[in-house]
């Protein structure tokens, strides 16, 4: 691997990307996708060092890691779901009862 | 059968747990009173088989001690829960037990329709247990039980009528009085403990030890400080100078209530505990004196007011008290046994009176409420002429006022006449004798006075009450006659136990008796007494006809005043009316108690309610309350609620931390 450098500043770009995505969106989807995009730059660091070090452990935190991003799907859409059904929205502005 | 005596107080106990516990569910009152009844008098039976074991044994031998189980043992202490028959022990439990049995024989019938019957029977059965517990103790701490236990039987009922504000204030009144002389009691048995204990390394609180141990104790000095401290326990149980004014109060409790525990038993603990103790008594001729003194002020003051007043069991209760002064007095003078004789004759002829009273009451009650008045049931001024309509409880009254005033040869009349003749011929207390003499047979005077005022007003004359209920007067059920007779008649002939050596003609069976408890202390008081030249035999018979002399003048100025010229009261009253106010208010001694104590007490606690509580501890309290509050105002802005909020922050301390690693 002659450019590892440039594997982790596209995983970089990419996690940035996620975050203000996460921090700025208003839909709940949207949120949810960027976090997803925040997991997959997470990933690219993992292969791309794995592949550099030559060691299998990151390939091996890639798959735990897609895994429990499934899941994460699952669940989190479920969530969505329901709170669509209570409040025919998704936007996180209307979720604000966890204050004092 | 001296090994059973543990039964004596366990079966009260148990008839207290029946019906305590399952008398509501019980409701049948013959049972629950059946069940009451049955238990103390199964106590009766096997306290006449200790007594009749006891004579049967020669007198060294009347001692015996039953250790049911250890109980407290640490360090040096050591309590166990243990009994101790002996003579004194043995007329006690006789008293308890035998009055105690006729009694509940009486309330069935005067308690009967009453509201909580079976609580009724449940407090006696427990006060019976507690006051069995008194005398039977071995030692000072189980004597503490019984002596707390009756105090608190005495409260519960005394308040038996709650709903009553009055009887309410009356039961916590006695309650406040029985501690503060609970805690010279516990005083004084500290200060014994701690100087045997530190002195002679003797650590007990068992009498028998104590008794044998007693020869170590100096004369006056410590000993005048536990004796003291142990009279103004008695004081506060036997209703004394100073601590006497709940007494007069008690009677708002149930009528047989006022016969058992505040005449017969309860306050007779104090003489009694001064008799368990006669030999560490007797070693301080200063406290002796003061008892004597304190016994002798109170005969007389109660017995003042007692010829005030018209509420037929408040004359008993006020007369109560100055029976119990003369027995004090009787301690007082070294003369232990007379006391024991005097509180043994009381309980006979005052439980009759205040039984009689009840009777009275109770017939008058019902009358009123079958004529629908409210007139007062317990007034003298709305009685009158009852000898009539109620034979059995006039003759047995009438009976027990001959005795309490001193008539030959009712049972009052030995015991009261051993009381001032040793008054007058003891060698202890020089020529303060006289005056005790003195104060002791005007107080005579005076109960004869007032016991007679009782009499005429109640069952002589025309009967004052409205004229369209008097058919409904009538004499009372069996229940209530059958312990009035017995008593009546014991009344009448008990004091042939203790007939005066000069009488002769009978042995005095009751000073004989007591006599090994007693002369320890006697030989004790023989260091300091004085030889005493005048005790001839025609001075004692001299004197005995005087106080009946002086008793008869007393019913005779009763008579002349209430039979013959009823409207020479009236007359006495406005002639000198500021005397009678002062009588008749109990001479303010409540008033006086509630300046000294009560109002300075309340007014504290006003102060530490709403200037130190509410003040200072609630501004504390909501001082921090109200910092908290105003920071969390400020802090609870960051909860915002809306997620992108919380993940910001999140991201901002991950770039802190990240760059802080990166850039130090």
């Amino acid at each position: 691997m002659e450019n590892l450098n440039g594997y982790l500043i596209v995983s970089a770009i990419l996690f940035a990307i996620g975050t203000i995505g996460v921090l700025t969106r208003k839909n709940a989807i949207v949120i949810f996708m960027c976090i997803e995009l925040m997991l997959n730059a997470v990933n690219l660091t993992f292969i791309s060092l794995s592949r550099h070090l030559g060691h299998l452990d990151g390939q091996i935190f890639v798959i735990f890691i897609m895994t429990v991003a499934a899941a994460e799907a699952a669940v989190g859409l479920a969530l969505m779901i329901a709170f669509y059904n209570n409040k025919e929205s998704i936007d996180v502005e209307d979720v604000n009862l966890m204050k004092w | 059968m001296f090994d059973n005596v543990w039964l004596i107080p366990l079966f009260p106990l148990i008839g207290f747990l029946i019906n305590g516990f399952f008398g509501k569910k019980i409701k049948n009152e013959a049972v629950i009173g059946g069940i009451g009844t049955l238990m103390i008098f199964m106590s009766f039976i096997v306290s006449c088989g200790i007594l009749m074991q006891m004579i049967g044994l020669p007198p060294e031998q009347r001692v015996f001690e039953k250790v049911l189980f250890p109980w407290i043992h640490s360090g040096n202490f050591k309590a166990d829960m243990a009994f101790l028959v002996d003579p004194l022990s043995a007329v006690m439990i006789m008293v308890v037990t035998g009055v105690g049995s006729l009694i509940h024989l009486y309330s069935i019938g005067y308690m009967h329709g009453e509201e909580g019957f079976y609580r009724f029977f449940a407090y006696l059965n427990l006060f019976c247990m507690s006051m069995l517990l008194l005398v039977l103790g071995n030692n000072m701490l189980v004597m503490f039980i019984g002596w707390e236990g009756v105090g608190l039987c005495s409260y519960l009922l005394i308040g038996y009528y709650f709903h009553k504000k009055s009887a309410g204030d009356a039961a916590k009144k006695a309650f406040v009085m029985n501690r503060v002389g609970d805690f010279g009691f516990l005083i004084g048995l500290f200060t014994l403990y701690w100087w045997f204990g530190s002195n002679h390394n003797i650590w007990t609180i068992n009498f028998t030890e104590i008794k044998a141990a007693s020869h170590l104790l100096p004369y006056g000095g410590v000993v005048t400080v536990a004796t003291l401290c142990f009279f103004v326990g008695a004081t506060g149980k036997s209703a004394q100078i100073p601590l006497f004014t709940w007494l007069p109060d008690a009677m708002e409790g149930p009528t047989p209530v006022s016969a058992l525990i505040h005449a017969a038993t309860m306050v007779t603990a104090g003489v009694y505990m001064i008799g368990r103790m006669s030999f560490v008594f007797i070693k301080s001729p200063d406290t002796m004196m003061v008892v004597a003194v304190i016994g002798a002020a109170t005969a007389i003051f109660a017995a003042t007011i007692g010829t005030a007043q018209n509420d037929i069991k408040r004359v008993l209760a006020y007369s109560t008290v100055s029976q119990l002064g003369f027995m004090f007095l009787a301690m007082g003078v070294g003369a232990f046994w007379a006391g024991i004789f005097h509180l043994m004759t009381h309980a006979f002829f005052k439980a009759c009176m205040f039984l009689g009273s009840g009777s009275v009451i109770h017939s008058m009650h019902h009358a009123l409420h079958k004529g629908h008045l409210h007139d007062d049931a317990q007034d003298m001024r709305n009685m009158g002429g009852l000898r009539k309509v109620m034979p059995i409880t006039f003759i047995t009254f009438f009976v027990s006022t001959l005795a309490i005033a001193g008539i030959f040869p009712f049972s009052g009349f030995f015991s009261k006449d051993e009381i001032l003749w040793k008054a007058f011929s003891n060698p202890y207390h020089g020529s303060l004798n006289i005056i005790l003499w003195g104060t002791g047979a005007i107080a005579a005077c005076f109960t004869a006075f007032y016991m007679f005022r009782l009499v005429f007003m109640t069952f002589f004359g025309e009967c004052r009450i409205n004229s369209k209920v008097k058919e409904y007067l009538h004499e009372s059920p069996l229940t209530i006659t059958i312990p009035l007779m017995v008593l009546g008649v014991l009344a009448t002939f008990g004091g042939f136990l203790g007939m005066p050596k000069v009488m002769g003609a009978l042995p005095n069976y009751l000073e004989h008796w007591l006599d090994p408890v007693f002369e320890l202390a006697t030989e004790y008081g023989a260091k300091y007494a004085h030889a005493g030249g005048h005790e001839s035999h025609a001075l004692e018979w001299g004197l005995m006809g005087l106080s009946i002399t002086i008793a008869v003048v007393g019913i005779m100025i009763a008579l002349t005043l209430y039979v013959k010229n009823t409207g020479a009261p009236a007359k006495f009253v406005a002639t000198f009316p500021a005397l009678h106010r002062a009588v008749y208010n109990k001479w303010y001694v409540d008033e006086l108690y509630d300046f000294i104590f009560v109002n300075p007490c309340k007014a504290f606690g006003q102060f530490l309610w709403k200037g130190f509580d509410v003040v200072v501890v609630d501004g504390v309290v909501n001082g921090v309350a109200n910092v908290v509050m105003g920071f969390s105002g400020i802090f609870r802005y960051m909860q915002s609620g809306y997620i992108y909020n919380y993940a910001f922050s999140m991201v901002l301390g991950v770039v802190v931390i990240l760059g802080y690693y990166i850039f130090k």
